[in-house]
């Protein structure tokens, strides 16, 4: 079941996405930006944790989870340490995507040719 | 008058093509929810055979796509992808993979350093930026209130 809700709530995210960029002329920086601060923002009461809950990976893979992960990451540290927790915890779930992104990122770049 | 630069964008509107909402909005339903439903069997085949959580799964399923993307952009696969798609490709984690990369390799003409390297994020910083900064604000606001009560 899990599957079919990974599949309803990710695509209802992306078409939220596109009427966005297609009504309000957005573009696709700012649509990105806007839903990284939304994941954020959700998170601080606690409603994308119960989305994740219900979707998987429906709520996992878009970009809106990396909002949520980075403050989950700088509130389980702050929890420990404080204010000066949040800087040293706020990319303590994130680290896999953005180390993963900027070396196979730069790795493709650096073997493939660019094209169009 | 047509040229009535008064109405300008009222009279200019009937020659500009017609965006078929419906159509876009579903293409980019299908794909999004496509990319998901592929990043849901690769979290159930972590959690099965590596023996992450459900919470922890998500960070081999992140990088795993990832890698895809780059790949993919590499190959250019992904830009027509996005053509198709969308939102369906830019919302998804691996559209985030894919302005990384394509960033990078529009410059790489200029180098190694000054081409790739300093332009990996030209695109991609400002969700970082954003990220980081509204969940420093937002941390540091709910810390205070959880200390304040």
């Amino acid at each position: 079941m899990i599957f079919l809700y990974a599949f309803l709530v990710g695509g209802a995210i992306c078409l939220i996405g596109q009427l966005l960029l297609d009504i309000f002329k957005w573009t696709p920086a700012h649509l990105v930006v806007i839903f990284v601060v939304l994941g954020a923002v959700l998170d601080v009461f606690g409603l994308y944790d119960r989305l994740i809950d219900f979707a998987g990976a429906g709520a996992s893979v878009p970009i809106t989870s990396f909002g949520h992960s980075l403050l989950h990451g700088a509130m389980s540290e702050g929890h420990q340490h404080g204010y000066l927790g949040i800087a040293i915890g706020i990319f303590k779930l994130t680290s896999a995507g953005i180390t993963s992104a900027i070396l196979f990122g730069f790795l493709v770049a650096l073997l493939f040719k660019p094209k169009g | 008058m047509l040229n009535d630069p008064k109405n300008y964008s009222e009279n200019v509107k009937a020659f500009q093509p017609r965006i078929p909402y419906v159509k876009n909005s579903l293409k980019a339903f299908l794909v999004g929810g496509l990319i998901c439903l592929f990043g849901q069997f690769l979290e159930t085949f972590y959690i099965h055979f590596f023996h992450f959580t459900k919470q922890s799964a998500g960070n081999p399923t992140v990088a795993t796509l990832i890698l895809i993307a780059t790949l993919m952009t590499g190959f250019g696969i992904y830009d027509k992808l996005a053509r198709f798609a969308g939102a369906g490709s830019i919302v998804p984690v691996t559209g985030f993979a894919n302005t990384i990369t394509s960033a990078a390799l529009e410059h790489k003409s200029e180098g190694i350093v000054l081409g790739i390297a300093t332009n990996l994020f030209s695109l991609a910083g400002a969700v970082i930026v954003f990220g980081v900064v509204s969940a420093a604000v937002l941390g540091i606001i709910r810390l205070f209130i959880e200390k304040a009560f």
